[in-house]
């Protein structure tokens, strides 16, 4: 999904209007946005946190300095670790991490829904949708989480809907 | 709350100057760790610095650690800039850094090696802080942006040999944060006062960072963004555009010699002077000649008056030697490859006012006099050198003919005067394990008188002259860091004497047997080949204060133009013009590897005509991947892309459209043109690209420049696009007026490109401008604003494509012809195995084989030679037959002579 139509869907999740301009840098596409009131700003976390304040929901930035730097953290890793990723095995990697950080949380700030959950769950969209079956269940947490995010009320849009299968098929596996 | 750290982990040093910062330093746990440790459970790599919150969490990120210490700072909001900064330092600064710190520390390399991957990032943050003129990176106050991006750059930017001064803004940010007092403690515990290599023990665990995938080697352009416009902007793109014709500037008259004017600008532009008996490859053709032709051609657009000169540089051992071989004189030798060069330069285009040579009675007379006022000065040692001699070959080897392992970097084929692999330059007695290159003995020493010139002696004249010209000159960054690196490892007297006999003669009693060294008088051939151009050639060499002198070259040619030439014309205090702008290139490879004219790899300046394709596209392609700033590479595939995209589907296809339209539509006569706001924003926006076009080529960024060119076509073609004069023309009075409006500002764009193109694609833009009819004083003149230069009621001429196609198949035949090989088919049938594709000149040399081996094999059979030995012969010959067989069964068709229009 490209970056201009991320910030779009994020646009309509939180409820604003369709009234900024996006365009696209560099060979990676990195999305500028071309504000109304100063310079334009580029980088999609950067972008997506300033949606954020526009709509005037900043808890959606964390509330405690530390929920603040977690929420931060995911943002960066969406930005470093997810995008850019390809090889099979870089995500395994990837999602057997996060398994295991999501072991104990339903949010990744542990109980609150944040900017972090939106975005990292359209950059992995595009990985989670190629699972199979049993991948899904050995990634469980994952699943669980994605399953949860892509039901929150105005994320998912028009992006497919993953099916995930709640009784375990694959028992021995683990 | 527990800190893991590790020793040497760079991410150290923003967490320690940020907690300090936030007062919560004292607070702090701190364990340190391995550099394998994995502290994070959930994290299958190690990770470090990591945060252990009180709340069992893990923060792992550098930027979210310490901006967890800012949120705690009362008042402290992260704004969108700050945002802006920390995603920048994550996704483009941190990668780049990696590599830069691993080439240091790691890979122990130096310069320019290390500091080319993170140049870009480092002139980013230059340009942002010198655009806003604040003295930090969001604003007035220090903020989260500062501690994390001077943490990060701090272990390479300490030194002061990788803090590039020319980025001055970035500069002083850097150094007043370092003398904060957190920032200060911070290093300290981090670095211990050792510096980057402090990193090593963190580094060497790492693994080596990959560049970003086709990040290598950058042929591609940003992206250009398209910028707002005032209505005052606006408002000046159309008054400029109404004056027409009128607002050029008056054409100065051509003059016969070209001499500096007072009160004028005066440029004298040189490129590197050839070595006469090698043939110029592509990579020696983007590196000097093409590069400052560009600068020549687009000076003299600016009307200011110019000087481009270059030659050939004739004297030197390799001569001697080359004339040794052909069996003829060294003179001789000289006026064959002189014509080649002149040739090559011809087919290309280059519009030298003057190509000379060395071997003239003016470079005797200048060099003899400089070398005379400094033997007057005292600035000429004498000594005994232990020079290399092959009593085999019986004679002193000149350096370049010795070979041997690098004393400083143990590359085995280095050259006697300089390490291809480490760029240092070798005394080549200094060489281990030399070889005389010719016939592989190794050379006794022996001694010889020779004079040198006093280098230690002339710093400090230098370093006066070098400091007040680099500051105020466009030096390049590269010249500015050989430069820098020289003086810090101090200068040594060189040798300016050689035993030979092909060379300016030396002028002092006990030497007459001796010549001066090449690189002390090579140099000096500019002034001498101006001097054999017009008797007052001291108006151009002995006017510093009235010439500006731009001086052209490959990195290798700094340290000759930038330190020793100015070193002797400083010692003869005789007021020489001294150069003002150095612009050296990076190296050019050839696909994937180097140029080799041993090994037949790659285009070599006499071959390119000869692939059918014009020089304009060689022009084109060579300056849009010109190596500046970083190595490039020459790739088919890329030539053909570039071709096809940029020139024929991009640049061609408007041109052509926007004069066809005039001619279809109109009768060849430019319509009334009633300008809208929509085409008055489309005005400013060329007058701005045309405007960053001049500041760039004002830097001498020619590669840069060619992308503006390229930007407004593509403006224009999407202009067209949008606005359908096709459709208009059909409608009533007003339709067909918007459609005349369209097609007369589309046509104007057009000459303005014609113009702009000159530099780059002179035999284009004379064609473009021969279809338009551009009226003879604007062809031959850039302002700096869009005029209109096509009037209504201008009639055109005849309009035609102005680009071929390239095919895949006559991209991939040249590919094979030119990848090295099967440069001449060897009689070994191993090798000729090897040949894939075979052209009609290596089936004739495979046919003279299969007669000389015919032959030998009757000769034998004649002899009653040994049978075994005839049944070795044979097989040879079945082999070679079999082979040419091969050949000719499927011989391919040579690149077809196609010629564009």
């Amino acid at each position: 999904m490209a970056a201009a139509a991320e910030l779009m869907l994020l646009e309509k999740s939180l409820g604003l209007s369709k009234e900024n301009k996006y365009s696209a840098q560099g060979e990676r596409q990195i999305p500028v946005l071309q504000t109304n009131s100063g310079p334009s700003l580029t980088g999609l976390t950067t972008i997506a946190a300033h949606l954020v304040r526009q709509a005037n929901k900043e808890y959606l930035l964390g509330s405690t300095p530390e929920e603040k730097a977690v929420v931060q953290q995911w943002l960066e890793y969406r930005v470093t670790h997810v995008d850019g990723q390809s090889g099979k095995d870089d995500v395994r990697t990837l999602l057997k991490d996060l398994n295991l950080y999501l072991e104990d949380k339903v949010y990744l700030t542990g109980y609150n829904f944040t900017l972090a959950d939106i975005l990292l769950y359209y950059g992995l969209h595009r990985f989670i949708v190629d699972l199979t079956v049993q991948e899904k269940e050995k990634y469980l947490n994952v699943s669980r989480w994605f399953c949860h995010i892509q039901h929150y009320p105005g994320i998912r849009q028009h992006l497919p809907s993953v099916v995930f299968i709640k009784n375990r098929l694959y028992t021995n596996s683990h | 709350m527990r800190l893991f750290v590790s020793e040497g982990a760079p991410g150290a040093l923003p967490v320690l100057a940020a907690a300090s910062r936030a007062r919560e330093r004292a607070e702090l746990l701190i364990s340190t760790v391995g550099p394998e440790e994995c502290v994070v459970p959930f994290l299958s790599g190690p990770k470090i610095p990591v945060l252990q919150l009180d709340s069992g969490n893990y923060l792992f990120s550098t930027s979210a650690i310490c901006s967890r210490y800012f949120f705690l700072l009362s008042g402290w909001e992260q704004d969108d800039l700050t945002n802006q900064w920390l995603e920048w330092e994550a996704v483009e600064l941190q990668p780049v850094l990696s590599a830069a710190l691993y080439y240091l520390v790691i890979q122990g390399k130096k310069g320019e090696d290390v500091l080319c991957p993170v140049r870009k990032a480092l002139t980013h943050i230059d340009h942002s802080l010198s655009r806003q003129s604040c003295p930090f990176l969001t604003g007035e106050t220090e903020s989260l942006a500062d501690i994390v991006l001077w943490g990060a750059l701090y272990p390479l930017l300490q030194d002061p040999a990788y803090l590039p001064e020319e980025l001055g803004a970035l500069c002083s940010w850097f150094q007043m944060l370092s003398t904060q007092e957190p920032c200060q403690q911070a290093a300290e515990t981090v670095l211990k006062q050792q510096g980057a290599l402090a990193l090593r023990p963190y580094l060497q665990k790492q693994p080596q960072p990959r560049p970003r995938e086709g990040k290598s080697v950058s042929n591609e352009p940003e992206e250009e963004e398209l910028t707002t416009l005032s209505e005052e902007e606006i408002a000046m793109a159309v008054t400029a555009w109404e004056k027409g014709l009128g607002g050029l500037p008056p054409l100065r008259p051509q003059k016969n010699p070209v001499l500096p004017v007072a009160g004028e600008k005066n440029v004298l532009i040189t490129s590197a002077l050839p070595y006469v008996n090698n043939v110029p490859h592509l990579g020696n053709i983007i590196g000097c000649v093409l590069s400052a032709d560009v600068f020549a051609r687009y000076s003299r657009l600016r009307q200011w008056n110019t000087l481009y000169l270059c030659g050939t540089d004739e004297y030197g051992t390799a001569t001697e030697t080359k004339a040794m071989e052909e069996g003829l004189t060294p003179q001789e030798i000289c006026d064959k490859y002189h014509v080649i060069h002149a040739d090559i330069y011809r087919w290309f285009n280059i519009s030298f006012d003057i190509f000379g040579r060395t071997t003239t009675q003016q470079q005797t007379e200048i060099t003899q006099d400089i070398f005379q006022r400094l033997l007057a000065r005292g600035f000429v040692l004498q000594d005994t050198v232990e020079q290399l001699r092959c009593e085999h070959c019986a004679r002193f080897l000149a350096d370049r003919f010795v070979e041997g392992v690098c004393p400083f970097c143990g590359y085995e084929e280095a050259r006697g005067d300089q390490c291809d692999k480490c760029g240092k330059l070798i005394n080549a007695i200094e060489l281990k394990k030399p070889q005389c290159k010719v016939c592989r003995s190794p050379p006794v020493v022996k001694s010889s008188q020779h004079l040198f010139l006093d280098l230690p002696k002339l710093e400090n004249l230098l370093e006066t002259w070098l400091e007040k010209v680099l500051a105020s000159s466009d030096w390049t960054p590269n010249a500015r860091f050989i430069i820098r690196s020289w003086l810090r490892d101090g200068l040594k007297p060189r040798c300016i004497t050689r035993d030979l006999k092909w060379g300016t003669p030396v002028p002092l009693e006990g030497f007459e047997d001796k010549v001066f060294y090449v690189w002390f008088d090579a140099t000096i051939g500019y002034l001498s080949i101006t001097a054999n151009y017009t008797d007052q050639w001291e108006r151009w060499w002995k006017n510093p204060e009235q010439v500006d002198l731009y001086q052209f070259m490959a990195k290798d040619n700094v340290p000759f133009h930038g330190l020793v030439f100015p070193c002797s014309a400083l010692g003869t205090e005789d007021n020489y013009t001294l150069v003002s702008h150095l612009i050296a290139t990076e190296y050019l490879n050839y696909e994937d590897g180097k140029f080799s004219k041993s090994r037949g790899v790659g285009v070599f300046g006499d071959m390119a005509q000869d692939t059918g394709i014009p020089a304009d596209i060689w022009r084109f392609y060579l300056l849009y991947i010109r190596p500046e700033g970083q190595d490039s590479a020459f790739s088919w595939t890329d030539m053909l892309l570039k071709n096809n995209s940029e020139l024929l589907n991009n640049l061609g296809n408007f041109i052509n459209r926007a004069g066809m339209f005039v001619s279809k539509f109109f009768g060849g006569y430019v319509p009334e043109m009633v300008l809208t706001l929509d085409d008055q924003r489309l005005l400013a926006h060329v007058t701005l690209e045309l405007q960053h076009y001049h500041q760039l080529l004002e830097k001498v960024r020619i590669r840069d420049a060619l992308r503006s060119i390229l930007t407004i076509s593509r403006h224009g073609n999407q202009y067209i696009q949008v606005n359908e004069p096709w459709k208009w023309i059909k409608g009533s009075e007003a339709d067909r007026q918007r459609a005349g409006t369209v097609t007369g500002l589309a046509v104007n764009i057009a000459a303005l490109l014609s113009v702009m193109l000159q530099p780059y694609m002179p035999t284009v833009s004379a064609t473009i401008q021969d279809q338009l009819q551009l009226p003879p004083p604007a062809c031959s003149v850039l302002p700096t604003n869009f005029l209109c230069t096509l009037p209504a009621g201008h009639q055109i001429g005849t309009v035609s494509p102005l680009f071929q196609k390239l095919e895949n198949d006559q991209i991939e035949s040249l590919r094979q012809r030119f990848g090295g090989g099967q440069a001449k088919a060897s009689p070994k049938p191993a090798v000729v195995e090897t040949v894939i594709t075979v052209g009609p000149q290596q089936i004739q040399v495979l046919m003279d084989e299969v007669t000389k081996q015919g032959n030998i094999v009757r000769e034998l059979k004649a002899q009653k030679a040994d049978n075994n030995q005839v049944a070795a012969e044979v097989a040879k010959l079945l082999e070679l037959k079999k082979q040419l067989a091969l050949a000719e069964g499927k011989p391919l068709d040579p690149p077809k002579g196609k010629k564009k229009k």
